[in-house]
């Protein structure tokens, strides 16, 4: 079938150092990859063209990139999956990193972040006479998170690294969980105190892209939310998204659904009044057209809040 | 079609513009609600952030109650969808997990079987109210209008929770009503991202960098109006568009709609019937469009 690539290519050595948009034309087989088929176009139309890969069989994790708006190993993409009769497929480097040229990206500030985690073992205690042993049923859980190939798919398609660049990201963080739920690793309270700092587990804004895009199913984001209820179980100090999720939950509890000024106060509370007061043009605009909540006593909680309460009560009994 | 009505807190609290508009629309559709009054908050991801077994529970108690009734669950909002659909994929597929979230229902007499399936209106809207009925709805198509897409994360991942595989319409279903609603749709890249809502509490200057990004893209894309089915992504994009207009020192002023409430125009409802007066940008230009006002 005749495709239409839509690649974007940079130079940084050209005299205009712009990005573009370049159209190829080829001939791809039911059985190529978009990798068969770029490597095809370097191969038999441009030399100039440039991507990263090696294993080819979705191991190395070197060909990550975008291919219609979504990060993605090339070498895992079938051309016949994105199309069906002559669409154009869009081929771009991965996002949230720089670009080197044309499809490869810089992956430096990558592995700086996977190693701010400190990604090794941190065993407390005697060295015992043999290996470090642990039970396969308290490694099961890890296998997943273990399955991690370092492409950078899910940081690429990150919406809060893209908001915030210093936020350690989704790939950091699953490989911090490795370690935090690691029964081996005797350090898990000073890793959960280093991830609550800004820029750690609570900057992730739930938007589940990585657990998305991930080839590996390593599902970056359920790694991040169970980094957050493990720092809440070990009391890592308060901060306005451990105080959020707190109220939030107190408030279900109470009440059975949401009482939303409620939840903003204990959220901000008198830590952050600057924050509140921001809000005020927001909620004056509000105001006269009937769109604030009710909140506290005249919010009244639901019918059956009883059974709630217990349910509460039970799922907190051992198993 | 019957449905258990699982309206969700936001529509109840903040949006209540959602709650009257769904009102005004779903009986011209054939649609009979039962609202699930004693149906706790499904969590809306957050309270899974402490305790995911916890707000496992409490859907499998919603999901429990609407197998009772013997009826499919409506949904109105992307994060309910989202986090029940979630709930029932874990409760479903991960072997002895319903049984010991049944061990704890058991005690108020309750057991999940795991039958009951979830839909949010959107997709109610095509796979069983159908494109016929719909198109018979219209008395006023929105010929002219250029809406652009906004679906809210919950709706749109993780796919494999949501039925993807099984129907794979859903990933355009916004896209679909707003062309059979005789709309134009504005296709952007944002419309598939975060709307920043959930950032707001650690990251706000992200927050609204999120919705000024989106909401001025769109606009530049050529769009009068953006739609949503997601009442957080609602407050966000117009609840803090003023905001993040002002953050990021830009003008935006692009009117946003409930779903039901985009749908009401093409049924050819009274703009205070479907709750306008209540969104915060002003929808004047909307109306002005389509030639209401």
């Amino acid at each position: 079938m005749q495709t239409t690539f839509h690649i974007r290519r940079f130079n940084p050595e050209s005299e205009s150092p712009q990005s573009y948009f370049q159209d190829y034309q080829l001939a791809t087989e039911r059985s190529d990859t978009v990798l068969d088929a770029l490597i095809r176009i370097r191969e038999t139309v441009d030399e100039s063209l440039t991507l990263r890969c090696s294993c080819r069989g979705a191991i190395c994790g070197s060909c990550g990139m975008r291919i219609n708006g979504h990060a993605a190993l090339a070498c895992k993409t079938k051309v016949a999956s994105l199309i069906s009769s002559g669409e154009t497929i869009h081929v771009e480097p991965m996002n949230n990193m720089p670009v080197i040229k044309d499809l490869v990206t810089d992956m430096a500030g990558f592995w700086e972040k996977i190693r701010q985690v400190q990604p090794w073992l941190q065993p407390t205690g005697s060295a015992p006479e043999g290996e470090y042993l642990a039970a396969p049923e308290a490694m099961n859980h890890l296998t997943g998170v273990m399955h991690c190939i370092m492409c950078g798919a899910c940081v690429s398609d990150c919406a809060a690294l893209e908001v915030n660049p210093n936020f350690v990201g989704p790939a950091a963080l699953a490989k911090a969980y490795r370690f935090v739920a690691d029964p081996r690793d005797g350090n898990s309270s000073s890793r959960l105190g280093e991830l609550n700092n800004p820029g750690g587990m609570w900057d992730c804004t739930r938007c589940m892209e990585c657990i998305e895009v991930c080839p590996k199913g390593v599902g970056a984001m359920d790694r991040i939310m169970t980094l957050r209820a493990k720092g809440i179980e070990h009391g890592v100090p308060s901060t306005s998204g451990s105080r959020h999720t707190e109220a939030f939950a107190d408030i279900i509890e109470q009440k059975g659904r949401l009482d939303e000024p409620m939840l903003a106060v204990r959220t901000f509370g008198l830590t952050n009044l600057r924050q509140m007061f921001s809000f005020l043009p927001m909620i004056f605009r509000a105001l006269p057209r009937g769109k604030l909540p009710r909140s506290g006593p005249l919010h009244r909680p639901i019918p059956g809040i009883d059974r709630i309460r217990r349910l509460f009560q039970r799922a907190k009994e051992p198993r | 079609m019957k449905y258990a009505f699982f309206p969700g807190c936001v529509s109840k609290g903040g949006c209540p513009e959602l709650y009257q508009s769904v009102k005004q629309v779903y009986p011209r559709l054939g649609i009979e609600l039962e609202e699930m009054t004693t149906a706790s908050c499904t969590g809306a991801g957050v309270l899974q952030e402490k305790d995911l077994r916890l707000g496992d529970i409490l859907n499998a108690h919603t999901l429990a109650l609407a197998e009772e009734q013997g009826l499919p669950i409506m949904t109105i909002c992307s994060t309910c969808q989202g986090v029940m659909s979630q709930a029932n994929h874990r409760l479903t597929t991960e072997p002895g997990y319903l049984d010991d979230v049944n061990r704890v229902l058991a005690e108020e007499g309750l057991t999940y079987r795991g039958t009951t399936t979830v839909k949010h209106f959107v997709w109610i809207l095509l796979e069983d109210v159908g494109e016929e009925k719909l198109r018979q709805a219209v008395k006023q198509p929105l010929t002219g209008l250029r809406a652009a897409p906004f679906y809210g994360c919950y709706i749109q991942r993780p796919s494999a929770a949501l039925g993807f595989d099984e129907q794979p319409a859903r990933a355009q279903s916004l896209e679909t009503v707003i062309t059979l609603l005789g709309a134009e749709v504005v296709d952007f890249p944002g419309k598939t991202r975060c709307c920043g809502m959930p950032l707001l509490t650690i990251n706000e200057p992200g927050s609204l960098q999120m919705v000024a990004h989106h909401t001025s893209d769109a606009k530049e894309h050529g769009a009068d109006v953006m739609v949503t089915p997601c009442p957080l992504c609602h407050l966000n994009l117009d609840g803090l568009q003023v905001k993040a207009a002002k953050h990021d020192r830009r003008e935006i002023d692009l009117p946003i709609l409930h779903l039901p409430q985009l749908l009401g125009f093409a049924m050819g409802l009274e703009p205070r019937a479907l709750g306008l007066k209540r969104n915060l940008v002003s929808t004047t230009p909307v109306l002005e469009k389509l030639g209401v006002v």
